[in-house]
């Protein structure tokens, strides 16, 4: 055993797989790579480059794609639209969802495990089976052609996931903190609002982090809520502007790629807590 | 009698702070409970009991539902052979997934391991596809699987062997279900492969070690070890796996619309065909109860054969 430590070829044993690791795991790069690099060499490129050669490098790069999608008013209201819709839902199912889990953590009464089971019955129901029956109901409210309506639903299919995160960490906080804070005359309430959420802020950024990408990406709730342009949400309007554009290949890649980077630039910041909240989800769920 | 006086006035007092903190607390609860409670009764319960009922009329969505018909809908969609056809590739997708997308998250995990220098930017690019929308994953595959090979980048490097054509890709109904299984691998095996890395993460160093000096060698060590220790996160990433790609619609719906002649169809496109689409909401109600009822037979199988010892648990 000891040996394999001094051996000289052993680095040979050891280098020669890690070499094939980071040949294969390279090779994986640039299989996810390629599809965003020929979407960006579209992007830049004229129309009539983009039919003569359309996946050879932009040379010189030709930035008027861009240009004229940042120069339209309609690429502004979509990012403006996604954004609106993005913080209603992440502050409503941080809300919500804290408030929730808080009790289901921390205090106790009757009908406790019914009301929790009956919430987390919502991980049987994803949004793709209860579309259809969520518009006949937003349809009778009046919520159709409305931010809310997209907002408010999807709300309501992350609750349940969320809960069960949030639950998670809430109860690992040790009860003699609650014991000592109700001792010094805190309420329910002092206890969830001075010491609770303070303590379980890595949890809060992990579920808004989560929330902020489905809400962003999300195209299903916007497809079947909204059909006026004014109210588009950036996919959405990616999929209107690719049935659109769909002869113009440059101007879609232009566009897809433009709507990617608040994705990319989010996921560079909030890498952490996407990650975070991810594993903890999957692994406590 | 002073002493008793004052002692039980004191308890008077105790109680009745106890029950102001009782009520406050009961209060709590309430308002606490309330705003998950109503979005989630009103948004996701109602609607589901509300497309049970729907789901007995012949309803096409104007005035109120009259026509009764019982199960009629539920009669049409069993024998609708392009029903069949979406669940066939529903399943078709889980099964692929389980056995070509899992394995390879897992062979990539295991390859980056604990400690290779350079674990997170590889764990970072992976993951990264997870995070573009569905509709731009969408878009950009669609112009690489072009069936022009002066277009499309895929037949252009195919085209480059000697004797091999061009492809039709998502155009051709054998090939399409492959084609679509290739876009969701490219944007969801990161996710599993994170979720991998941080179920290896969990092991402890120490066993491994100390089956290493016990002799073992490595294949021993992962089939003995490593594997079993994994065992939950194994199981959690086959559920999340085979429940999404149950789900899937977004990327098939952009991509092919569940073409060429339905080839492509999946239970939620089907769904979305007839409820909105065409307009048909009874009969796409029962769509919806049926996907549904599928899911939860899945979910309930499932967690009776997966109820297994949980290994790291109980080190």
């Amino acid at each position: 055993m000891a040996t394999t430590y001094s051996h000289p070829s052993s680095t040979w044993r050891k280098n020669l797989p890690r070499f094939w690791q980071y040949l294969i795991l390279s090779l994986f790069v640039l299989l996810i790579f390629m599809p965003i690099v020929i979407a960006i060499f579209g992007a830049l490129k004229t129309r009539g480059e983009m039919y003569s050669r359309p996946y050879t490098p932009p040379i010189p790069p030709h930035w008027e794609n861009y240009a004229r999608i940042l120069s339209q008013e309609s690429f502004w209201i979509m990012l403006r639209n996604s954004l609106l819709v993005m913080l209603g839902a992440t502050t409503g199912v941080v809300l919500a969802c804290s408030l929730a889990a808080f009790v289901f953590a921390r205090l106790e009464f009757r009908g406790k495990s019914l009301a929790f089971n009956l919430l987390t019955l919502g991980l049987m129901f994803p949004i793709y089976v209860a579309i259809l029956p969520v518009y006949l109901v937003l349809r009778q409210m009046g919520l159709l052609n409305n931010l809310w309506g997209i907002i408010v639903v999807q709300v309501a299919f992350q609750l349940s996931g969320n809960i069960l995160i949030l639950r998670g960490f809430f109860m690992a906080i040790p009860a003699e903190l609650q014991d000592a804070a109700y001792i010094d005359g805190c309420t329910a309430f002092g206890f969830f609002w001075r010491i609770l959420l303070p303590l379980a802020r890595p949890a809060l950024s992990a579920v808004a982090a989560l929330t902020m990408v489905a809400s962003w990406n999300d195209l299903l709730v916007p497809l079947v809520v909204i059909d006026k342009d004014i109210l588009w949400t950036l996919p959405l309007g990616t999929m209107q502007f690719q049935g659109q554009y769909g002869m113009d290949l440059n101007m879609v890649s232009a566009f897809v790629t433009l709507s990617a980077v608040p994705a990319v630039l989010f996921y560079i910041f909030a890498e952490r807590q996407i990650v975070s909240g991810l594993t903890a989800g999957a692994l406590k769920g | 009698m002073e002493t008793t006086l004052a002692s039980s006035n004191d308890w008077r007092a105790q109680q009745q702070a106890h029950f102001r903190r009782r009520a406050l607390d009961n209060l709590t609860i309430v308002l606490f409970l309330a705003p998950a409670f109503v979005l989630f009764l009103v948004f996701v319960i109602y609607p589901i009991l509300q497309s049970v009922y729907y789901s007995l009329f012949n309803w096409k969505g104007f005035g109120p539902a009259v026509d009764f018909v019982g199960l009629n809908n539920y009669v049409g969609i069993l024998s609708d052979q392009i029903f069949l056809k979406a669940v066939k590739n529903g399943l078709l997708i889980v099964a692929l997934s389980l056995t070509l997308q899992l394995p390879l998250s897992l062979a990539l995990a295991l390859m980056v391991g604990r400690d290779l220098p350079g674990r997170t930017f590889f764990r970072t690019i992976f993951f990264m596809p997870y995070v573009f929308s569905e509709v731009i994953t969408a878009i950009m595959w669609q112009s690489l699987y072009n069936p022009d090979p002066e277009r499309g980048l895929i037949n252009a490097l195919l085209v480059l062997i000697p004797g091999v054509k061009a492809q039709a890709w998502l155009g051709d109904p054998n090939m399409v279900m492959a084609c679509i299984f290739v876009v969701l691998t490219w944007k969801y095996f990161g996710l599993h492969m994170l979720l991998y890395m941080a179920g290896l993460q969990n092991i402890p160093a120490e066993i491994e070690e100390a089956a290493r000096i016990d002799g073992a060698d490595r294949r021993q060590l992962l089939t003995y070890i490593t594997l079993p220790l994994l065992g939950g996160t194994i199981r959690t990433t086959v559920y999340l796996s085979a429940i999404g790609s149950l789900q899937q619609f977004i990327l098939i719906w952009i991509m092919t619309k569940g073409g060429p002649v339905n080839a492509s169809e999946v239970m939620a496109t089907y769904m979305y065909r007839f409820g909105f689409v065409r307009f048909w909401l009874g009969y796409g109600c029962a769509v919806a109860i049926v996907m549904f009822l599928i899911c939860l037979i899945f979910s309930l199988v499932f967690q009776r054969m997966a109820r297994q010892p949980d290994y790291l648990g109980s080190i």
